[in-house]
């Protein structure tokens, strides 16, 4: 089952064949063909509007996880006009889970640090499937402390299956790497947005999502166990992950209604991957004019409105008796 | 083929005295050495059985008992609860009605309980869990209730203590359990900032959501015997690599010998420890003329002048084990 597509995308994927063989046939036939074409386009994009308006969670979740979806390396080099990688944790290695350096973004200097997947499978073994070890997080927290020594805004991209679960992770402190990057992150005096662009699975992703500003991408997800594994501890089924992704409310809207995240930056239609570079040029206008926000407030009351966020964070009762 | 089967029906098996729960009340089995063990005896003993030191599990009123002064502790923010803001059903139940069950059967409000208190007459401010009300597990109200413990460790400038028992953050509430552990690990440093100490106690378990922030992020972190600690379930890392984990894997002592826990402390020296640690972490003029003349123990770390601007001490070093640590108290005991 090697392909690019999902399930759910099969009716869109199947007109732009058609759309497409139109074409072909349209070029080397010279047959005007410009009417039946433009019929069919609107179709598609009826359909994609249909399809993608109506997505389910479990949908969502597949997209967030879609193979196609731009990465974070793909949203540096739309963006940033310069970027100079910087490795290593400076005490075991460099995990290539994480990448992150000096970005120029819009003439502005940033520290730009994500999870980053992999397309294919020397990619993937590469990049660990973006699942971090905690020299990952110990080279994030680095660079961002670099960045808050030099005054440089910080830029995270979120896009994670989760922190690795591993025998060697485990050894090197993968709960310390997470726990002391919550910690600090806090206390970073410079603005930190943070975009979730696909997974943000559990607290492989929070340690890097601790910012002034949480922006999600619509078709992003962000929750606290994969569907896949809290199926498996509460219904017994890996199979009924549809059922759990419903239940976790992981999806941008339920965050956003929950007041968990700052904001919801909305998709090209059919989702990020169908327009990488239209994504791009959205994505470049909203970190400009957050990043513009947050440099115009003190970094006192910067620092004070994070935490206050932080703390405010929860839904309890508080019974006086 | 007939003695695999019952040849009548019917028949109810009486169960005999000695195979019920054995010694209701009296005695306990030792799931360490297997040996069936007297309770009184293993209740003077903290729990700890007598023979083999396997530390049986307890619950929070039981960890206040070891770890306070007696009649010193004070609950505080009790009125803190779980909603259901998710309104979340699993195979079984909701959560809001499982909830309630776990309530009544455990009669406690939540998985941890906070409150106020004195160890060798010093103020501390406490967090226990109890792994029995949904494993220990962190959601709102339990991040609510550590961050107000610390705020409030921060405004008394008391030394903050957590013994964790948790199996991590609670799945019902979703992503409001994962930012818990943003907001716990956010109190913690302020109370880093303003120099308050923060004493982190693992018990077993402690793993995920719990273990991923407060719980590391200990001035100090100190382990019972053999618990749990680690950041993934083993069986989630063995499907993972798909081979059979090392030995002793994720036990403390595992977990000490990678560099993250500084000390073993088993139970019986979980107090003394603790005192010597407040004597290091917070023995500044001002605490010394708040201690009550009745300890027990003359402070240890008296004589060394501690200074507030050190606050991360090289612990292994300072402590030494349990056994110098008891050793070192009774050389300054009364002679």
């Amino acid at each position: 089952m090697n392909r690019d597509w999902l399930e759910f995308e099969r009716p869109i994927v199947e007109l732009e064949t058609k759309i497409g063989e139109l074409r072909d046939l349209a070029g080397t036939k010279g047959m005007d063909m410009t009417r039946e074409i433009e019929s069919l386009e609107r179709q598609a994009e009826k359909l994609r509007g249909d399809i993608y308006s109506k997505l389910t969670p479990w949908q969502r979740v597949q997209l967030a996880r879609h193979p196609r979806r731009p990465y974070t390396l793909d949203y540096i080099e739309a963006l940033c006009e310069e970027f100079t990688e910087l490795h290593g944790d400076r005490l075991f290695g460099d995990d290539r889970a994480i990448v992150g350096g000096m970005g120029l973004l819009a003439g502005r200097q940033v520290m730009v640090i994500g999870h980053q997947k992999g397309r294919n499978t020397k990619e993937n073994l590469l990049r660990n499937f973006g699942m971090p070890h905690p020299e990952g997080y110990r080279k994030a927290l680095r660079l961002m402390q670099l960045a808050g020594k030099f005054g440089r805004p910080i830029i995270t991209f979120i896009d994670t299956p989760g922190a690795y679960p591993g025998v060697d992770a485990e050894k090197r402190g993968q709960s310390e790497a997470i726990a002391r990057n919550l910690r600090e992150m806090v206390r970073i005096a410079v603005p930190i947005v943070v975009v979730v662009i696909g997974e943000g699975g559990s607290g492989g992703a929070l340690a890097l999502a601790v910012g002034d500003r949480v922006l999600m991408l619509e078709n992003s997800i962000y929750s606290v166990i994969s569907p896949e594994g809290c199926a498996a501890i509460l219904w017994g089924d890996r199979a009924e992950a549809p059922r759990a992704a419903e239940a976790l409310k992981l999806t941008a809207t339920d965050l956003d209604e929950l007041q968990l995240i700052d904001r919801v930056i909305q998709e090209p239609n059919g989702g990020a991957h169908r327009d990488p570079l239209a994504m791009a040029d959205v994505l470049r206008d909203v970190l400009g004019a957050e990043l513009e926000s947050l440099e115009r407030t003190p970094i006192d009351e910067l620092l004070e409105n994070r935490f206050q966020k932080y703390l405010h964070m929860g839904v309890f009762a508080d019974a006086e008796t | 083929m007939s003695w695999l089967h019952r040849a009548k029906k019917g028949v109810r098996i009486q169960r005999t005295a000695e195979k019920k729960e054995l010694p209701e009340g009296m005695w306990t089995k030792c799931p360490g050495c297997s040996d069936i063990v007297y309770r009184v005896e293993l209740d003077k003993n903290l729990w700890v059985c007598t023979r083999c030191s396997y530390h049986f599990p307890l619950n929070a009123h039981q960890y206040v008992d070891v770890l306070t002064d007696a009649g010193t502790f004070e609950e505080t923010f009790r009125n803190i609860t779980s909603l259901d803001p998710l309104n979340f059903r699993d195979a079984k139940e909701k959560y809001r009605i499982k909830l309630k069950k776990t309530m009544l059967r455990t009669n406690l409000t939540e998985a941890v309980l906070t409150g106020r208190a004195r160890l060798h007459g010093r103020p501390i401010v406490l967090g226990v869990f109890d792994f029995s009300f949904l494993g220990g597990s962190m959601g709102s109200a339990v991040g609510e209730k550590i961050a107000r413990a610390g705020l409030d460790a921060l405004e008394r400038h008391s030394p903050l203590i957590v013994l964790s028992r948790s199996g991590g953050a609670r799945m019902h509430e979703s992503v409001l359990s994962l930012m818990q552990m943003a907001k716990t690990s956010a109190v913690l440093a302020k109370l880093h900032e303003a120099r308050v100490p923060f004493i982190s106690v693992m018990s077993n378990p402690t793993t995920g959501g719990v273990s991923a922030s407060f719980a590391s992020l200990g001035d100090v972190n100190l382990a019972e015997p053999h618990a749990q600690i680690g950041f993934a379930g083993p069986r989630v890392i063995r499907e993972t690599i798909n081979q059979e984990l090392p030995p002793g894997f994720q036990t403390a002592e595992f977990v000490q010998e990678c560099g993250f826990v500084d000390l073993i402390v088993s139970r019986g020296e979980m107090r003394s420890v603790l005192h010597r640690l407040l004597c290091f972490l917070c023995g500044s003029e001002q605490e010394e003329k708040m201690l009550k003349p009745e300890v027990e123990e003359p402070p240890v770390a008296e004589e060394a002048p501690t200074r507030e601007a050190d606050p991360t001490p090289s612990p292994p070093d300072v402590l030494g084990t349990p056994d110098e640590t008891t050793r070192e108290i009774g050389l300054h005991g009364p002679a």
